[in-house]
C-alpha cells in the first residue's frame, strides 16, 4: 500500500488565517464601504435633491426615526417569503421525483410547468387577489410561482444525474424503488437541490415583493409603494436596502445549512461556486 | 456452478432497429473458477455479465446458477463496476456495509467484518474517511470490500481496474489474486487487458463483436501463485499472443 490519500491543506498559521480573513471579509467590506462613501459624497458635491437620490446618511436618519414601523413591515415580508419558500420546497421536490419517475408523466406535466413560468406573475397577481381574497394567500402563491420552477428543474436534474452504475448497484441487491429513491437518488441529488434552493430563496424575496405591490397593507413592498406615493424617498430606499439584505442573509443561511448538514455536498466539485 | 446455454440478447433501439448484443453463448463456469471475458468494445462482455447478475433477462437461451434459472439478482452474487460507485455521502465503513443495510441483515458483527475486509485490502484506519478523501485505487479497494461483505460465492467484475493508472492496476491485480487465493470463490472478470486476463484467470473467454459471441476459450496453464515476472514466460506469451490473434483477425 504505497498510495497516499489526497489531503486537503488547511491554512494553519496565523498569517495564512489573516490572509484568508482579509480576502473573504476585509476586502469585500472595504469595497462596499467605499461605494457607500462615494454615494454619500456625490449627493453632497452635486447637490442632488433628496427626492431623486437621498444620501445614505439621510436614509439612515429617516429610517431609524420610524424603526418600529419598518421592523413590522420587514417581519411581514419575511413571513411571506418563508412560507412561499417552504411551500416551494414541499411541492417542488416531490414534483421532481414524479417528473423523473417516468417519461410519460414528464411529457404530460412539463408543458404545464413551462406555461406557469411563461405567465407574467405581475399580471397574474391582481387576478389571484380576486380569486383568493385580499389576504396573504395570493402573496404566498405568487412567491411560490416565482420561486418553485428553478427548484423543480434543479432537483429533477440532480435525480437524473445519478450514474447508471449506482442504480445497477442498488438493483443488484434487489432494493425497492422506494429504497432506491431514499438511499441513492435523493442523496445524490442533494448538491443540485441546494443550488436550486439558493436560487429559490432569492426569488422568494422577489415574489413576495411583487405580491405586496399588488395587494398588501403591510410588508416592505407595500412600504416602498406608499412611501414613494408620499415622496418619502429615503424610506423607500431604506426598504430597498433591507430587502437586499434579507435576500443576502437568507441566501447565506441556505449556504450554511448545506455546509453543516451536507458537508460532502458543499465540497462536491460541481458546486464550487458559492 | 454457472451454466449459460444458448443465451442470446437482442436490444431494440428507439428507432425500432434491433441490435444483437449476444448470440448463442454457451459457457460453464465451475465453482471457485476464475474466468475472464476479453474482447473489443461492443462484443457484449458487459452484457453477458449483467445477464449472469440477473440485472437483465436474456432474449433466448438459459442462464442457471447451481441449477436454478437466474431471473433476478441473487443474494450470493456481487457486482464490482469500473467506477468505484461509492456513495459520496457515506463513510468508507458505511459504504462497505451498504449491501447488508439494504438487505436488512446488518447485525452487531457486521462492523467488525467490514473492518477485517478493509484491513485485508490495506485500508485499515480509513473506515471513517469519505470516498473523496481516497485515491481512485483505494476507492476501488473499498468497492471490492463492499462486494465481499455478504460473502457472495460469485463475484462479477466489470472492468474493475479499467479506470486506474497502469501501476495501480498491476498492484490491484496481484491483490485480487491474493484475496481470491485466501478466500476462493467464483469470479467472472471482464477486462480489456490481455496480460491482466492471462495473469489472473484459469480460463480466458475471447469474444468477438457484431453479434457478440465466443471466439474461443483458452486454458491458462501457468502455475499459481502467479506474478508479473511470468509475463516473460513463453507459456504466458503464447497464450497472450493467441488471444491477440483471435481478437485482431476479426478486425482485418
Amino acid at each position: 500500500m504505497t498510495e497516499v490519500a489526497p489531503t486537503t491543506t488547511k491554512p494553519t498559521s496565523r498569517s495564512a488565517w489573516f490572509r484568508g480573513f482579509s480576502q473573504e471579509v476585509l476586502m469585500p467590506t472595504a469595497v462596499l464601504l467605499g461605494l457607500v462613501g462615494i454615494w454619500e459624497a456625490s449627493v453632497h458635491i452635486f447637490e442632488i435633491p433628496v427626492y431623486l437620490l437621498p444620501a445614505p446618511s439621510q436614509i439612515w436618519v429617516e429610517c431609524s426615526a420610524m424603526s418600529n414601523v419598518i421592523l413590522k413591515h420587514t417581519l411581514a415580508t419575511l413571513h411571506t417569503v418563508l412560507i412561499g419558500f417552504f411551500v416551494s420546497i414541499l411541492i417542488s421536490i416531490p414534483l421532481a421525483v414524479v417528473l423523473t419517475s417516468s417519461r410519460g408523466i414528464a411529457t404530460a406535466i412539463y408543458p404545464v410547468l413551462v406555461i406557469t413560468q411563461a405567465v407574467p406573475k405581475v399580471a397574474l397577481a391582481p387576478l389571484l387577489v380576486i380569486i383568493l381574497g385580499a389576504n396573504e394567500i395570493p402573496r404566498v402563491v405568487i412567491t411560490f410561482l416565482v420561486a418553485f420552477f428553478p427548484l423543480v428543474i434543479a432537483s429533477a436534474t440532480g435525480l437524473m444525474s445519478v450514474p447508471h452504475e449506482l442504480i445497477e448497484l442498488g438493483r443488484s441487491y434487489r432494493i425497492s424503488l422506494w429504497q432506491e429513491l431514499i438511499r441513492i437518488r435523493l442523496p445524490y441529488a442533494v448538491p443540485m437541490i441546494f443550488s436550486g434552493l439558493k436560487v429559490a430563496i432569492t426569488l422568494s424575496v422577489v415574489g413576495a415583493v411583487v405580491g405586496e405591490f399588488v395587494n398588501a397593507d403591510k410588508g416592505l413592498g407595500f412600504l416602498i409603494v406608499s412611501a414613494s406615493a408620499f415622496f418619502q424617498v429615503p424610506v423607500a430606499f431604506g426598504a430597498l436596502v433591507i430587502l437586499s439584505l434579507m435576500g443576502v442573509v437568507l441566501f447565506q443561511i441556505v449556504v450554511v445549512i448545506e455546509r453543516i448538514f451536507f458537508p460532502w455536498s458543499a465540497e462536491s466539485a460541481g458546486n464550487s461556486f458559492m | 456452478m454457472i451454466r449459460i446455454a444458448n443465451a442470446s440478447k437482442v436490444f431494440t433501439a428507439r428507432d425500432g432497429n434491433s441490435v444483437h448484443a449476444l448470440s448463442d453463448i454457451d459457457l460453464s463456469i465451475d465453482e471457485n473458477e476464475f474466468v475472464s471475458l476479453v474482447g473489443p468494445s461492443g462484443c457484449g462482455k458487459s452484457t453477458l455479465l449483467r445477464l449472469v447478475a440477473g440485472l437483465m433477462p436474456s432474449t433466448s437461451g438459459s442462464i442457471d446458477i447451481d441449477a436454478v434459472p437466474v431471473t433476478e439478482p441473487r443474494r450470493d452474487t456481487a457486482m464490482v463496476f469500473q467506477s468505484p460507485t461509492l456513495l459520496p455521502w457515506a463513510s468508507i465503513e458505511d459504504n462497505v456495509l451498504f449491501p447488508l443495510k439494504v438487505m436488512n441483515v446488518l447485525d452487531p458483527t457486521s462492523r467488525g467484518r467490514a473492518h477485517e475486509l478493509l484491513s485485508l485490502v490495506g485500508l485499515a484506519g480509513f473506515e471513517r474517511k469519505f470516498p473523496r478523501e481516497l485515491s481512485g485505487g483505494m476507492q476501488q479497494r473499498a468497492a471490492i470490500c463492499r462486494a465481499l461483505i455478504h460473502d457472495p460465492s460469485i463475484m462479477l467484475m466489470d472492468e474493475p481496474f479499467g479506470a486506474l493508472d497502469a501501476l495501480t492496476r498491476e498492484e490491484m491485480s496481484l491483490e485480487l489474486m491474493r484475496i481470491w487465493t485466501d478466500h476462493p470463490r467464483t469470479i467472472l472478470f471482464v477486462t480489456h487487458s490481455i496480460p491482466e486476463a492471462v495473469l489472473l484467470s484459469d480460463r480466458v473467454v475471447v469474444m468477438s463483436p457484431r453479434p457478440g459471441r465466443i471466439a474461443d476459450i483458452l486454458d491458462v496453464s501457468l502455475p499459481r501463485p502467479r506474478t508479473f515476472a511470468m509475463e516473460g514466460d513463453p507459456a504466458f506469451q503464447a497464450t497472450a499472443q493467441k488471444i491477440r490473434n483471435l481478437i485482431f483477425e476479426r478486425h482485418d
